[in-house]
């Protein structure tokens, strides 16, 4: 696992960005002009960055303005700059479904979507599912089965099974197979995980 | 990953302007599901990536003069939900949900999956294409239970890692690319995918300043089917694959057989296709069909399994295209 502010690069970003923003108010002048000729440059051939550009990202009903490079995946815009946790950094490679969340509605890893991609579109995560206090039927379903161990899996697995139960309210075991086939545990709890979705997907835990 | 400039352009024009006439220097995403993985990993280094996202002519699905026009921004989820598709072409509808993650189907596009590198793990570890290192081979000389087992005579012993690929050949697809000033030229699929003979090249057949925009697949009445051989049926990618079409309207001709995940690219073979110029194969023909179709296979050092799975594949291909 690699974190986004570990990233030698993105460092180096951001060290040309704070120096830029220092020069702005100094006689630096000849520390910025590289970047900022570059990046007029880029600008009127139609590209913005490599530096943070202001990025529109609604999560969960609420829409926010940060400022990320445009090689930020939404996982770590997600998690380093909103602070929304909920979706885990595991594989980072769109392998393990540990990042699953919702882009309009659909299970998408959100460690191989750039953050600026996902400009426009309604993104939910495992927090905009449920509460505490009223779990949504997937949610429910799972703490009924106990069909987690570690639990560092659950929060994907949550959201593609709710995406998956949405579209197939009445799923047959074989179809909820393969409509978590995105999602991968280490801990081996597929029997707990196949009864709570199947629970969810009868209609009885109420919607998902 | 290496920070890069970022454009999500309006219309297929500007696009195409925006891009250069060398490999690497910008990159195209569509899906994103191949590329931002590769860019994390380093295994391409732009320092421009160009979005398609805003590029309502590449979406959808529509009939045009007896083909089916398949947008190059449709998502794999959309083209195995649309109804043409399922009713013409079995095949397409099975490799598309043979990728087997419905986070990938999400986003993952139809130009995306013709246009993803290799899986080779060296070539994503790094050592290109070709996985030289000091003049030898990599692939032949170590790892290789994953890699080509025809045309592998040649420096490229990755595997075509398409899903789509064998599938739109046996149909006889055509894809579409867009160029400078937006012109566009038709690439026959036959000829779409090739084997690079040098790491200046790449796997398909577009140019550094092209983009794919469609793929047309004529409405022929071709019987097709896919058979996946698979470790798992979760994401992955299959061992082997075999897509057949046979039986058309007009007759005998156009029966194809297509091998996937055996070579560089998807491995036509017409030896094994002539034998399926019935409309009905059985069982001992299907067989038959199977066997012509791995005679010119020349295994490496860890993959001569790969071979009775071809066998089987085909066998199974024109079964469930019956």
């Amino acid at each position: 696992m690699q974190d986004e502010h570990e990233h030698p690069d993105v460092l180096s970003v951001s060290r040309r960005g704070f120096l830029k923003g220092f020069g702005a108010g100094t006689a630096a002048t000849s520390l910025l002009s590289p970047l900022s000729v570059r990046e007029a440059e880029a600008a009127e051939r139609g590209f913005v960055g490599p530096g943070a550009v202001p990025v529109v990202l609604t999560v969960n009903g609420r829409k926010q303005t940060i400022q990320a490079e445009p090689c930020v995946t939404l996982l770590d815009a997600l998690r380093n700059r909103l602070d929304i946790t909920g979706p885990k950094k595991v594989c980072d490679r769109g392998t393990c479904g540990a990042c699953t969340v919702l882009v309009d509605d659909k299970p998408v890893y959100a460690c191989s979507m750039l953050a600026i991609e996902a400009e426009g579109k309604h993104i939910t995560t495992v927090e905009g599912l449920g509460t505490p206090e009223k779990l949504n039927s997937v949610q429910k379903a799972f703490v009924e089965h106990d069909a987690q161990q570690c639990g560092f899996c659950t929060s994907g697995f949550v959201t593609a099974a709710t995406a998956f139960v949405r579209k197939h309210p009445n799923a047959t075991i074989e179809q909820i197979r393969s409509g978590l086939g995105g999602n991968l545990c280490r801990c081996g709890t597929y029997a707990g995980m196949l009864l709570a979705v199947a629970d969810a997907a009868s209609g009885k835990g109420g919607r998902a | 990953m290496k920070p890069f400039e970022y454009s999500a352009p309006k219309t297929l024009k500007e696009a195409c302007g925006l891009l250069g006439d060398t490999w690497g220097k910008t990159e195209i995403l569509a899906g994103g599901t191949d590329l931002v993985t590769s860019l994390k990993q380093r295994i391409t280094q732009p320092s421009r990536v160009l979005s398609l996202k805003h590029l309502k002519e590449l979406h959808g699905i529509r009939n045009s003069r007896g083909s089916l026009v398949i947008g190059a921004m449709t998502t794999l989820g959309e083209l195995a939900a649309h109804s043409d598709v399922r009713r013409h072409f079995p095949a397409l509808v099975t490799a598309a949900t043979g990728v087997g993650s419905p986070q990938l189907l999400s986003v993952g596009t139809v130009g995306g999956d013709l246009c993803q590198r290799p899986r080779c793990w060296y070539f994503r570890n790094g050592y290109g294409l070709l996985a030289q290192k000091d003049g030898v081979s990599l692939a032949r000389e170590g790892e290789n239970r994953y890699h080509a087992i025809f045309a592998a005579d040649g420096p490229a012993l990755f595997v075509s890692a398409s899903s789509l690929g064998p599938g739109l050949i046996a149909l006889g697809a055509e894809m579409v690319a867009a160029g400078p000033g937006g012109a566009t030229r038709s690439i026959p699929a036959t000829e779409f995918f090739r084997a690079p003979q040098s790491e200046n090249e790449r796997e398909i057949a577009l140019k550094p300043n092209e983009i794919l925009t469609e793929i047309n697949v004529p409405l022929k009445g071709l019987k097709n089917g896919i058979y996946e051989i698979r470790h798992r049926h979760g994401l992955d990618w299959p061992y082997v694959t075999a897509a057949v079409a046979f039986g058309g309207k007009e007759g005998s001709g156009g029966a194809r057989v297509v091998l996937g995940h055996v070579a560089p690219m998807p491995w036509s073979v017409p030896a094994a296709a002539k034998l399926l110029n019935t409309a009905r194969p059985d069982e001992a023909t299907a067989a038959r069909c199977g066997q012509v179709a791995v005679e010119g296979a020349r295994p490496l050092s860890q993959n001569a399994y790969k071979i009775q799975m071809a066998r089987t594949a085909v066998k199974r291909a024109v079964l469930a295209a019956v």
